[in-house]
């Protein structure tokens, strides 16, 4: 490998003489590029298995304990006669939480942009750890396949809730998943963390050492900016999570007292004393905060290139785009004690970490601002990775806004764990974040497989999710002022609750409808990947340096020498230029003025 | 509602259906067109844009219609409620309206910059007075959100036990939940889960040999007088849950292993809150939905659902296992006389003890 990073022209022949068999180049490839692939994919397989686990709780909730071939079919012994047990509820709403956090949207989406888009924006032959790059790719397929093999344990998969809180995940005389179903869960997700580490540490140095040319910070696209935030989030706080998860695996497995303390359980008094359960909550929150951001981080980046490209106009504000992503960035690891307002911490730290919380919403804001301003006055090519990010700032507004309510501790008290939850962060960091990671599929689609997507089902595909999005998590804001807890397996116990019931089924509906029209989508995907048009090498005529690369792929991205980088990715329209874009590699003519960002 | 539950569907499938014809006849008409939009796709997806808009308007709107009385910003059952009610409503009305225009905005230049052939956008890149103005307009807004919810926070969280605070103790367990009150000393008793005895009846682990613990109270139903300040001393016996009072504006976790604790006054006994308006309303449209359900259990010969009436009600919040969804307990709100009347009938924990 050593031999491909090394730079410019001469050593290129090298490259092409390297014997490729089917196993280094498609199964253990050390290959940026194939590397994104496989994220994409094993993601998308994972998210499938995600959004069926959905259609099937909100099924539950619409129709509580009726029964339904679908559950029956796929359920097996957990839904005798087609009805839903109460465990297996639980483990649906556990297993769907973290599929679609950690193996979707952290892996799926960072893990295949930042994996595909660092070498090739910067100018790079590849990362600059092939071999971990790979070793990151490989822990990451197998902590899905224990995810997935839990699902199949005797006693049931993990049931806590995607948070796991001990005692509920340390005991099994609590809950049947938290034997077994919980071990796998803590397995899955250890090798996990190793893998995301491995793959941030790359991007890391990648970003800071393996820059082209004239490739300086201030001339790197913002996609690169969000992806060095992220990585740089990935290390400070996915430790934290492992570290508490061995403490949850000693405490369940080896009799430690980390997080238990004076428990009586089925008519017997366990040992543990001393342990809090409030400590776990913190550290799984000193990740699970940070993690929502490493989720929308790369989404927000792939958005700004999408519409500066897309609008044939440079990105509004890129410095204050720049200073919002590192503002976000360190506000994101101060704020985790709002998930906690209630949970029996001092309510002083409550005032603090509101004050932070409410903070946070400001570089938020002059983002979207700034996205909006960038399609003012715009020549707006309505592809659909466009309608992807203009459909990302539309949920990242509606979603981001009620965090005013929940970041507030006083207005947390009543709304804490309701549906106005669920509301808010799916809206903000599960769609938005979806949005962004289908933009980015779309714009990207032809360097990945140098074919196009079909743009018609893409519109079709849109413009359906668009709808049921809404449809799905707008009302949810409602039932959840009601006080309609989240995670019941039935309602039907709260007379109180009647009046939602109906709210709770068009719900569900939005829901199958979403979750169906998401099959036009994989049919696109797959489809497009062996039979779709071929295209040429700079479709959306960006200025990036991707699509100066060939669209064969091959090894080291550049036949011949490394592009130089002469000013920044967003020259688009430029006055005094013939054509609405200039690639970042042209270099300025006598007299040509770089804009001072 | 079921009518326009059809409505929604039936709306839908049709969007759904043009769409599908209108994007086929696309594909049909240039069907060697380029994979990126042309000039047609733009104008059409231009146009959906802002029928996208008249959408998050209309769910919007219909969302306020049917769900709209939003029980939780009115009708407070306690002292501090009102307060946080005003702050709740005034953060909804700065949402709404934020929401409102900003997505206009976006949706409109969406449609109103699509793109033409032979169209230049105009190059223009930043703007610091631009930026300026949305850091310090938020900052400004949510300086003053902050300041009113920290004061609003630290009046509900503070509570000082004074001479009349009830104390009572809520006990949380797989998957129900008991309270225990001082008594006639109104002291409670110490407690531990190590000395739960169930072969004596003491399943609260009450210390038996306390003096402060003999005339302490144990119940399933929780009581409060109305007026008087209350401060709930929470325990948990196995994991967390969370007693949610939503009428009270009023949740707190229960930790195993620590003593958590909230505070608050109730105002409205349960009597007056039934003859409440706009709950007399709720529970009319709650028992003409149950009816309607009864007549589809009876006809497949189950039985048919109790008419609600309305009741305050304590419910687990935090999920906590296999029943998590059915832990709930009933809370009452009365006179002071009624509560004595009460409070007398009830055995004491010496005299429970087997």
């Amino acid at each position: 490998m050593s031999a491909t990073v090394d730079t410019h022209g001469h050593d290129d022949h090298d490259v092409h003489h390297h014997k490729e068999t089917f196993v280094t180049k498609y199964i253990f490839s050390q290959d940026h590029k194939m590397i994104a692939k496989q994220y994409l994919i094993t993601g998308t397989i994972m998210g499938v298995i995600g959004v069926l686990m959905s259609i099937m709780f909100r099924m539950q909730i619409a129709w509580p304990e009726k029964p339904n071939v679908l559950f029956e079919a796929l359920l097996g012994k957990w839904a005798p006669e087609g009805v839903m047990d109460a465990d297996i509820y639980l483990a649906l709403v556990t297993i769907h939480g973290t599929i679609m956090v950690f193996f979707v949207l952290t892996a799926g989406l960072s893990g295949t942009f930042s994996n595909l888009l660092i070498p090739l924006q910067l100018g790079a032959r590849d990362m600059a750890s092939g071999f971990l790059n790979m070793v990151s790719y490989w822990l990451f397929f197998l902590s899905s396949v224990i995810m997935v093999i839990s699902l199949f344990v005797e006693a049931g998969p993990a049931a806590a809730g995607w948070t796991i809180y001990p005692p509920l995940s340390a005991l099994p005389l609590a809950q049947g998943g938290s034997g077994m179903g919980m071990t796998l869960w803590l397995v899955s997700m250890a090798i996990f963390i190793a893998s995301s580490l491995l793959g941030s540490l790359n991007y890391i140095v990648t970003i800071i050492n393996l820059r082209t040319k004239g490739m300086s910070f201030t001339r790197m696209p913002l996609t690169i900016w969000t992806f060095f935030v992220t990585a740089i989030l990935g290390v400070v706080s996915f430790p934290v999570l492992l570290s508490a998860a061995l403490l949850l695996i000693m405490d369940r497995s080896f009799g430690t007292s980390f997080f238990l303390s004076d428990i009586f359980i089925q008519g017997e008094v366990l040992h543990y004393q001393g342990g809090s359960p409030v400590l776990f909550e913190h550290l799984f929150w000193f990740l699970g905060h940070p993690e929502v951001y490493i989720v929308i981080l790369p989404a927000m980046g792939l958005v700004s290139e999408i519409m500066a490209s897309n609008s044939r106009k440079p990105i509004f504000g890129y410095r204050a785009m720049i200073m919002s992503i590192l503002a976000i960035g360190f506000l994101s690891t101060i704020v985790w004690g709002h998930h906690m307002f209630i949970s029996g911490m001092n309510p002083f730290l409550g005032s603090v970490f509101t004050f932070t919380t409410l903070l946070i919403a400001i570089p938020s804001a002059v983002k979207a601002f700034n996205w909006i301003t960038t399609i003012w006055k715009g020549n707006l090519q309505l592809n659909p990775a466009m309608l992807f990010s203009i459909g990302f700032v539309s949920t990242f507004i509606t979603g981001g806004l009620t965090g005013i309510i929940l970041g507030d501790s006083a207005l947390d008290i009543n709304v804490h764990d309701t549906y106005f939850v669920v509301a808010h962060f799916h809206l903000v960091m599960g769609i938005s974040a979806l949005y962004g990671m289908f933009a980015g599929i779309y714009h990207w689609f032809p360097k990945m497989f140098g074919r196009m997507l079909n743009k018609n089902l893409g519109y079709l595909h849109f413009w359906v999710t668009a709808i049921c999005a809404y449809g799905v998590f707008f009302p949810m804001h409602f039932i959840g002022m009601a006080g309609l807890p989240r995670r019941y397996y039935t309602n039907s116990n709260f007379p109180l609750f009647d009046d939602t019931a109906n709210a709770n089924v068009i719900i569900t509906m939005f829901a199958i409808v979403g979750g169906i029209f998401q099959l036009v989508y994989l049919w696109n995907f797959f489809y497009s990947i062996f039979y779709g048009k071929k295209t040429v090498q700079n479709p959306w005529r960006s200025t990036t340096l991707e699509w100066t690369a060939p669209v064969k792929h091959i090894h080291g991205n550049w036949e011949g020498a490394i592009p130089h980088v002469y000013r920044w990715p967003y020259d688009y329209s430029k006055p005094g230029h013939e054509d609405d874009f200039v690639p970042q590699n042209v270099p300025l003519y006598d007299g040509e003025e770089e804009l001072q960002h | 509602m079921t009518a326009l539950l059809t409505i929604i569907i039936v709306l839908f499938v049709a969007v759904a259906i043009w769409q599908l014809v209108k994007i086929f006849d696309l594909a049909q008409v240039d069907s060697q067109s380029s994979p990126v939009a042309t000039d047609k796709d733009n104008k059409l997806n231009g146009y959906l844009m802002m029928g996208f808009l008249a959408f998050i308007y209309i769910i919007t709107i219909l969302s306020f219609w049917y769900l709209g009385d939003l029980p939780l910003v009115s009708n407070s059952a306690s002292e501090h409620g009102p307060g946080l009610d005003n702050l709740m409503i005034i953060s909804m009305v700065i949402i709404f309206i934020v929401q409102t225009i900003t997505q206009f905005i976006l949706h409109y230049f969406a449609f109103k910059y699509r793109g033409e052939k032979g169209k230049k956008a105009v190059f223009y890149a930043d703007n610091n007075t631009l930026e300026f103005i949305w850091t310090i307009i938020p900052t400004i807004v949510l300086a003053g959100l902050i300041i009113y919810g920290l004061f609003t926070w630290n009046d509900i969280m503070n509570v000082e036990e004074e001479e009349d605070t009830l104390v009572v103790e809520l006990y949380a367990q797989q998957f129900n939940w008991k309270a225990r009150y001082g008594g006639e000393d109104n002291v409670l008793g110490k407690a531990n889960v190590r000395l739960i005895d169930l072969d004596k009846a003491n399943i609260l682990g009450v210390a038996e040999d306390d003096p402060n613990a003999q005339d302490d109270v144990i119940v399933t139903e929780l009581h409060l007088p109305v007026g008087r300040p209350v401060l709930f001393k929470m325990r948990s016996q196995d994991v967390l849950h969370s007693a949610y009072m939503p009428h009270f504006r009023a949740q707190m976790n229960c930790v195993p292993g620590m003593v958590t604790q909230f505070g608050f006054t109730p105002t409205v006994t349960t009597e007056e809150m039934r003859q409440n308006q706009d709950i007399i309303d709720k529970v009319q449209n709650i028992n003409q939905i149950r009816t309607e359900k009864s007549k589809e259990l009876t006809a497949n010969g189950e039985e048919a659902l109790e008419p609600y009436e309305f009741d305050y009600l304590l419910l687990c919040n935090k999920i906590c296992g296999k029943s998590h969804y059915n832990m709930q307990m009933k809370i009452i709100v009365e006179t002071q006389e009624e509560y004595d009347a009460w409070m007398a009938e009830q055995t004491t924990f010496a005299k429970s003890l087997n």
